[in-house]
């Protein structure tokens, strides 16, 4: 029982007998290892980024300058910190480009993250209905998909909506059409593209809410002469919302972010922010720039990315 | 339970994976296709992977990537255990918000943020890209993938086991070692296979933090695919996708007979 105490409050040496101080240390690199892994390749990185998106451009390698060094001591160090500008922030306000293509991200990702919950609602709520028996088989073709590399998934659906491609191919032949629809280098083409790639993403935190509903509540609001839809709105719905607004988080963030289906399956004038950034750090070669777009993503991912790490908190809570 | 699995569910779900494996099953047949066009059938043939094996450049990546994934996905699995063992077993630590907020944004944060915030990294400290950066860009991310897997898991562990074992008399790495490993080790191995896959899979944050001389295969397939849809890259894609699935298989029937195994061993101990 001491133990587990002493585990609870790791600050407090541990109250078991021998070992003492070594004890203390074993247990605290637990801890520290993973931190101090994470703090120097996931944290200190942000701090380079932020820094470099006040630095200036230059044509030298690294293409920027100043470069913090102690070479020249302290006060080679605060002259360098003088040198730090807000340009490129202005660059990104100045230029109608940058603007945009934020807007346009916002929108993709916001609209195909309400299409992947239209589209993964009843999935989710079939898996959850299912016979427990088959439940486990569903739950893995819902995430086999995922195991197969996403660039590929993309790739596949070139081949599909390209003019002369499988769809366009099959419309015609069932005299749907007759002349072949564009739909890839289109943002239908992107919409399709994250809906696909994200949808085991909206489906697994939903079917995890909806499994654990008691659905003697539906029936009883049903008995009690509440029409199906509302049932489904007061009950269903609400009941579903920690998965609802879990999968939202994980299908929005990245999409926001997504650089190769707006490359892949977007046309040349499809702006969405993860390619501007791409296209500004390895075709300009803008390295204080393309660092002040990944603040500024950064900063808009913010209130979602502290959502998402609640609810996921909050769902590990419950699992105590 | 009163399980009413009406119509809608049942057509809602085979639309569901209609939709989600159709596009896969296209691509795996027309990897077999015989024509140079890779969406008018012309007749079936393996000629696509006979070209597969000549082209080096494809191998050399193929290559690069499995070392990448092996390595990293073994650093990950320990580190994430780690990271989860922190999370669950100590409540109260001096930056434990910033730590689980470390563990948890990366599994959603833009891979193009992670990517460039992580050569940043690579340049500021005078590090030349190649193997090893990669390797090290994919232990960071894919150790939070374990993390929240083996979480997951020891979250249902049975703490008393533990204090059962160091009431006895056990030291808590005997402890670990003897009680809790064999426990979360399912956890262990699908985490490993995640980061694996993970590493196996990921173009973006590869294509900041590689360098000239270590070209991972989704990098040298996304060049290709850039020129255009070819049978050649399909017949890759078939053999990426058969791997996983195989993977895949044998992970679930060796857990399936685990589980036969165990809930045998449950009735045998009640019986006696």
């Amino acid at each position: 029982m001491a133990q587990s105490m002493a585990s609870d409050r790791p600050d407090a040496a541990p109250a078991v007998s021998s070992g003492g101080l070594g004890k203390a240390v074993g247990n605290r690199l637990v801890i520290i290892v993973p931190y101090l892994w994470l703090f120097v390749f996931f944290l200190v990185p942000f701090l380079i980024v932020f820094k470099i998106s006040l630095s200036t451009t230059a044509i030298a390698m690294p293409p920027y300058v100043p470069v913090f060094g102690l070479e020249d001591g302290l006060s080679g160090l605060i002259a360098s910190l003088g040198e730090l500008t807000l340009d490129n922030y202005l660059w990104l306000t100045d230029d109608a480009l940058y603007f945009n293509a934020y807007i346009s991200s916002i929108t993709i990702a916001a609209v195909s993250t309400l299409i992947t919950l239209a589209v993964g609602f009843p999935i989710a709520y079939g898996m959850a209905r299912a016979p427990t028996s088959l439940r486990p088989t569903l739950l893995m073709l819902v995430i086999l998909p995922f195991w197969t590399s996403f660039l590929i998934r993309v790739y596949a659906w070139i081949g599909i909506l390209k003019p002369e491609g499988l769809l366009n191919q099959f419309l015609i032949w069932t005299g749907a059409i007759d002349s072949p629809l564009l739909i890839l280098n289109t943002n239908t083409a992107i919409y399709i593209g994250i809906v696909y790639s994200y949808l085991p993403f909206m489906v697994l935190p939903l079917y995890s809410a909806l499994e654990k509903m008691d659905y003697s509540l539906v029936e009883a609001a049903q008995d009690l002469g509440c029409p199906p839809a509302s049932a489904f709105w007061k009950i269903t719905f609400p009941l579903a919302l920690p998965g609802v607004v879990a999968g939202s988080m994980l299908v929005f963030i990245p999409a926001m972010g997504e650089f190769v289906i707006p490359d892949l399956l977007g046309g040349s004038q499809t702006l969405m922010i993860g390619k501007t950034l791409w296209n500004e750090f390895f075709n300009n070669r803008d390295w204080p720039v393309s660092s002040a777009v990944a603040v500024i993503l950064l900063l808009l991912l913010v209130v979602p990315i502290m959502l998402f790490q609640q609810a996921q908190a909050r769902s590990l809570e419950k699992g105590r | 339970m009163n399980t009413t699995w009406s119509r809608f569910n049942i057509a809602s779900i085979v639309l569901g994976f209609a939709f989600l494996y159709l596009p896969i099953v296209l691509l795996v047949v027309f990897s077999f296709n015989e024509s140079k066009l890779v969406t008018v059938w012309s007749g079936f043939s393996t000629k696509w992977y006979g070209e597969l094996f000549r082209n080096q450049g494809l191998i050399d990546a193929a290559w690069v990537t499995a070392r990448v994934a092996f390595i990293s996905a073994s650093f990950a699995t320990v580190l994430g255990t780690l990271a989860a063992l922190a999370l669950t077993r100590y409540t109260r630590f001096r930056g434990r918000m910033l730590f689980s907020g470390m563990v948890f944004a990366p599994l959603v944060m833009p891979e193009v943020i992670t990517g460039l915030s992580l050569l940043l990294l690579f340049v500021a400290i005078g590090l030349d890209r190649g193997f090893l950066t990669v390797t090290l860009a994919h232990i960071t991310f894919s150790m939070c993938f374990v993390a929240v897997v083996v979480q997951s898991r020891l979250i249902t562990f049975d703490r008393s086991l533990e204090e059962a074992a160091m009431d006895l008399g056990a030291t808590p790495v005997k402890t670990f070692f003897a009680i809790t490993l064999p426990v979360i080790l399912p956890a262990i191995v699908s985490g490993w296979m995640l980061a694996f896959t993970l590493s196996l899979d990921d173009l973006v944050i590869a294509s900041f933090a590689s360098g000239p001389g270590a070209t991972t295969l989704p990098m040298k397939i996304y060049s290709q695919v850039r020129l255009g849809v070819t049978p050649e890259i399909n017949a890759a894609c078939t053999i990426l996708i058969a791997i996983v699935a195989v993977g895949v298989l044998i992970a679930s029937v060796v857990n399936k007979s685990r589980e036969v195994q165990r809930q045998r061993d449950e009735q045998a101990a009640q019986r006696t």
